[in-house]
């Protein structure tokens, strides 16, 4: 994605000391982060920008939950499995948290692997994260049917008020759209990867640049980002 | 052994990052309407923010024909008239001032002044303006749906945004608009990302952060704040299009209409309101530090001497943005939160009035004892000092909680605003224009027209806005479909209503002037050559005019100094360019 190389030929010039030498390195010429390329900048701050969109949209949920005068449904009984005639609470998040965290650590693997220029490895490392993704959305079309089944609308629900359904579905479908492009890319980038793109710099589709090992490590920021997401929306909707 | 430069270029550090490859156009469609070049989109972004634009200053006028002649105009119901204002509000804020300065202004200007080739991420910026035009588009669409656009004010408030009583509630009208934000959202946020990347990442050799004109600070901080800021306003549409579409009721109280209890119940307005607000002030500044940028360079440029205080103009800009993110709630003081926060949020509030001040001062002290050019760009930069002070210093009066709980929802309220968030930044868009024509089309702005086109702006603009101080100070409520008879409108009220619609429709038709002017200096204005102005900055420096795709042919500039060295004493002329290597001290280095 882009032009990540460190061409310096000379040291840098001498900074001044203290405070003033902090700052005039800040301020730079040309880059104020020192061999961060273009597209991992575009990532962090993208995902800045997100953290305030979800920041938002929880916040917002906590404020419902708080301000509505109806009682809030308990959620450990709503989301528990009935598994040989008992009810285990949280049974299924707790799996889909697992699956997910563990989609954390193939991807930091498909990293490491992506810059010793392991296509194979990291390729199915890839997929394989892709996989727990797609896990995880599967769990979570199954939580969803069988909350609809139970009579949850994001108007309605039996249990109490109103918000529940509707911030349920509004967080973990914003979310689970996240994960699902997040698999998607992954996808394409392991596509990639096990082709070789990075290697003889063939072009992008539509961007007609260069490709380089480092996108591996720019879909893994999204990545863990978005597990990192999960891990605040499981505690604040089920665990609260 | 002593190390000696061998040439100047040694006294700046080397290139760190290897030139970059741009994506070569190869046919008209390409070149011209999928363009990956930043100026085109540029232009792209800013024709059609003009153009919408164009819009709702029609809107305002067919608003101010109603409030001069109530009832005589047949086709200006009050669902009409709502649907107006509403159009005329969202339009002026986000898809003209928010599109033009950042997608118009950003993406000519940064690459231009930073000495890069390009944006960072050109294909995505491209996006970014085709998912603008869509946004707009599917803005448009409301006026021609069923039902017609949406009259719920441009801040949307629920309920009533999505209750039957008000134009486009329980339509389609609505749905457009909150669709359309999204839209906006998700595009600005593909080039904003570019802007800000390139502002960190893609600068010239030499070009140090304190080096930038304050042209690039300020729509730096702003798109920053952009991208800080509109994830609320997002989140915001979302829930309010669910709610509409849904029926869910993140916002909706239980409530009434028409005798009938409708299913919502337990929603939060107030919510609507603190995420609305959350985005909606600092969008305020957003607006703002474009503006406040472009007038710093258009200032020293045309008074030939360098920028009074550029540190502190700087972190003025920095702190003006963070403080924006902590007064929203003086938008709410009558809106029934807990009265508490109005203490907090109205000191935050006049807080912000000492960086905006520091700013103030320096413009002064910039002009003072300047070599003053009262060029057509001067003048707009020097109308725009005016107008922000007077608009500035309501500002002081509607932030304090007990002199903002009377004057809310006056006429006091618009023209505040009008005047700090409408006239002030439009000045220095004009002026802008006026001063970077050149530089875009290769020929100056003709002369008369603008000079015309300037006084009949500036002084129709107070005639319009300060009377209607005077109206709000009388109790005229604001957003009322006709005011009648009634005990707080003397008949004096009621002339003064039809003088300002004259005054609106005066400045209105000047801009046809403006636009012819455009139009036809295109091909018959004066030849400008590179640098008619005879400015510092990069962008003057170019190798042709207009620039090329990649702006800079073969070799990227290098920068020595920093943007404001006018009027330097023992210079051979009252300028120097910031990639002219510095002779005293190339001799000097050499000498040791």
């Amino acid at each position: 994605m882009s032009q990540v190389t460190q061409t310096e030929t000379k040291a840098p010039l001498p900074l001044p000391e203290g405070v003033r030498g902090f700052a005039s390195d800040w301020a730079s010429d040309q880059r104020t982060f020192k061999n961060v390329s273009w597209g991992k900048a575009m990532m962090w701050i993208f995902l800045l920008s997100d953290t305030f969109v979800f920041g938002c949209f929880l916040l917002a949920y906590m404020t419902a939950r708080m301000s509505t005068p109806v009682a809030w449904p308990n959620p450990s009984e709503v989301f528990a499995l009935n598994i040989g005639g008992q009810e285990v609470p949280l049974i299924l998040i707790a799996i889909m948290t697992f699956v997910l965290i563990s989609s954390s650590g193939t991807m930091a693997m498909a990293v490491n692997y992506g810059y010793r220029r392991d296509r194979r490895k990291t390729a199915i490392l890839m997929l394989l994260t892709a996989l727990f993704g797609v896990m995880f959305v599967g769990m979570q079309a199954f939580e969803w049917t069988k909350l609809i089944t139970e009579g949850v609308r994001p108007w309605e629900n039996p249990w109490g008020a109103a918000q529940f359904g509707s911030t349920f579905f509004m967080i973990t479908g914003f979310h689970g759209t996240h994960v699902t492009i997040g698999v998607i890319f992954l996808v394409i980038i392991a596509r990639k990867v096990w082709r070789g793109d990075f290697d003889t710099e063939k072009r992008g589709f539509f961007t007609s640049r260069k490709g380089h090992y480092e996108i591996v490590e720019i879909t893994g920021l999204y990545w863990h980002f978005v597990d990192l997401v999960w891990v605040f929306i499981f505690a604040f909707f089920y665990l609260w | 052994m002593v190390n000696i430069p061998s040439s100047i270029d040694d006294t700046i550090p080397a290139a760190e990052v290897e030139d970059v490859e741009l994506y070569h156009s190869h046919s008209w469609w390409t070149t011209y309407v999928f363009s990956q070049d930043a100026k085109v989109i540029a232009i792209q972004y800013s024709l059609t923010a003009i153009s919408i634009g164009l819009v709702a200053l029609v809107l305002s006028w067919l608003m101010r024909l109603q409030l001069a002649f109530p009832g005589y105009f047949a086709f200006i119901d009050a669902e009409h008239y709502y649907q107006f204002i509403t159009m005329h509000g969202m339009i002026m804020v986000i898809y003209l001032l928010t599109a033009l300065f950042l997608g118009g202004f950003g993406n000519y200007l940064i690459p231009l002044m930073l000495g890069a080739r390009d944006m960072v991420f050109p294909y995505a910026n491209m996006l970014s303006y085709w998912l603008y035009l869509l946004a707009v588009l599917v803005l448009v669409a409301g006026f021609f749906a069923p039902g017609g656009p949406t009259g719920a004010g441009w801040t949307l408030y629920p309920p009533q945004a999505v209750l039957s009583g008000t134009p486009g509630g329980n339509d389609w009208g609505i749905i457009l608009m909150l669709t359309s934000l999204i839209l906006f959202i998700i595009g600005f946020t593909m080039g904003g990302l570019n802007y800000v990347v390139t502002v960190l990442q893609g600068r010239a050799r030499g070009m140090t952060l304190m080096r930038m004109p304050l042209t690039i600070w300020g729509i730096f901080t702003a798109t920053v704040m952009a991208l800080l800021a509109f994830p609320a306003l997002f989140v915001a549409s979302v829930m309010m299009l669910f709610d509409r579409i849904l029926g869910t009721s993140f916002f909706m109280p239980a409530i009434v209409e028409m005798g009938e209890q409708l299913k919502h119940g337990g929603g939060s307005p107030i919510l609507f309101q603190h995420l609305f607000w959350f985005f909606g002030h600092p969008e305020v500044y957003i607006v703002a530090l474009p503006a406040f940028g472009i007038v710093s360079d258009l200032i020293s440029t045309h008074a030939r001497k360098n920028i009074f205080g550029y540190r502190m103009m700087v972190w003025a800009i920095v702190v003006i943005g963070a403080l924006s993110f902590v007064v929203w709630a003086h938008h709410m003081y009558v809106s029934g939160m807990n009265p508490k926060f109005g203490f907090f949020f109205a000191t935050t509030t006049l807080i912000i009035a000492v960086p905006t001040a520091i700013k103030v001062y320096n413009w002064v002290l910039t002009l003072w004892r300047g070599d003053i050019h009262l060029t057509i760009p001067m003048l707009f930069a020097l109308g725009f000092i005016v107008t922000f002070v007077n608009g500035g210093l309501t500002g002081l009066f509607l932030g304090n909680v007990v002199v903002d709980v009377p004057l809310s929802d006056t006429m006091f309220v618009v023209a505040h605003f009008h005047m700090v968030m409408g006239v002030a930044p439009i000045m220095v868009i004009f002026g802008a224009i006026y001063h970077w024509y050149p530089k875009i089309t290769g020929r100056m702005l003709d002369e008369t027209m603008g000079r015309i086109h300037f006084w009949v702006t500036f002084l129709g603009a107070y005639l319009i806005f300060f009377p209607m101080h005077y109206l709000g100070l009388l109790g005229a409520p604001r957003r009322y479909y006709e005011l009648g008879e009634t005990v707080v409108n003397p008949t004096s009220a009621h002339d003064l209503n039809i003088f300002i619609t004259l005054m609106a429709w005066t400045v209105g038709a000047a801009q046809i002037l403006f636009l012819f002017n455009a139009a036809w200096s295109l091909r018959r204005g004066k030849e400008s050559g590179g640098n008619p102005w005879r400015a510092t900055t990069l962008e003057w420096q170019t190798p042709t005019t207009p620039p090329p795709h990649g702006n800079w042919g073969k070799d990227l500039p290098v920068v020595y100094r920093w943007a404001y060295d006018y009027s330097v004493p023992g210079a051979p002329e009252d300028f120097i360019p910031q990639n002219q290597p510095d002779p005293e001290r190339r001799s000097k280095e050499h000498s040791t």
